[in-house]
């Protein structure tokens, strides 16, 4: 089944709140070979939730995105401030466009991350590619 | 820092064990960043690193560069080749190499280059650091 040809402009629903714990950080960071120090966390992080909003996007069956046929292309970050434990983030997905290059569905994602006073903290660029 | 200046070259080993972490910490458990027996299955050399780890480590550089976390503004990289990791002690060795750009109100433009055996891993990683 092809990907929903209407997917560019739709929202999705937000992820269930994630409360960024000191020990996730230090789990998060000693995975990457550091160390966390208990300031901002690592500028990466925001992946462990964005993460979770892109399998919901991926996985609605409405979209028609086959799970193995995915290749993450390209990520970015925008930062309005930096993370720190303690934060309460929710992550809002939005596809901002779906273009066809070669037989393969490019499917650009923003993920917005707000958090317990709904302020942006950050938005989570993802480009994925899948092909059919 | 200044427009023009080279940032000190970072270097990191990655082994199979970092991806296990990798993969616990982040949520990621595509079995390609496991599991040799599907990684070939679908085309791979072998098991491969997250492109989202190489990114960490990007951010790890940036950090040492801008003298501790807290200072991405913004962060981004196409994941243009696969890390090979090769199930042994040593792993291989990802460089991740920086100039700065310019020096604006926005903040410390940061061009990367980051290489593996070589050859460039990440398409045009780049990131804007905050000032001082």
């Amino acid at each position: 089944m092809p990907v929903d040809s209407d997917l560019a402009g739709r929202s999705f629903p937000p992820t269930a709140p994630y409360t960024v714990s000191r020990e996730k950080l230090a789990e998060f960071a000693a995975a990457t070979g550091s160390a966390y120090d208990g300031g901002a966390a690592p500028s990466t992080f925001p992946i462990v939730i964005a993460f979770q909003a892109m399998l919901g996007l991926m996985s609605d069956p409405t979209v028609g995105i086959e799970l193995h046929h995915v290749i993450h292309g390209e990520q970015r970050f925008s930062y309005k401030r930096p993370i720190a434990a303690g934060d309460t983030l929710t992550a809002q997905l939005t596809v901002e466009s779906l273009r066809q290059i070669g037989g393969a569905d490019i499917i650009a994602t923003r993920s917005d991350l707000t958090d317990a006073n709904g302020k942006l903290v950050v938005s989570a660029f993802a480009t994925l590619v899948h092909s059919a | 820092m200044n427009a023009g200046d080279i940032l000190p070259v970072q270097t990191f080993a990655v082994t199979r064990a970092d991806l296990v972490r990798y993969a616990g910490a982040s949520g990621d458990f595509n079995p390609i960043h496991w599991s040799d027996r599907i990684a070939t299955s679908v085309g791979l050399p072998g098991v491969i690193a997250h492109g989202m780890f190489t990114m960490a480590l990007v951010g790890r550089a940036l950090d040492t560069w801008a003298g501790g976390p807290g200072r991405v503004v913004e962060v981004g990289c196409k994941f243009t080749k696969p890390v090979v990791v090769p199930d042994d002690d040593s792993g291989v060795e990802v460089v991740v190499a920086g100039t700065v750009k310019d020096v604006t109100e926005a903040g410390i433009a940061v061009a990367l280059e980051v290489t593996c055996g070589g050859v460039k891993v990440l398409g045009q990683p780049k990131a804007l650091l905050s000032v001082g």
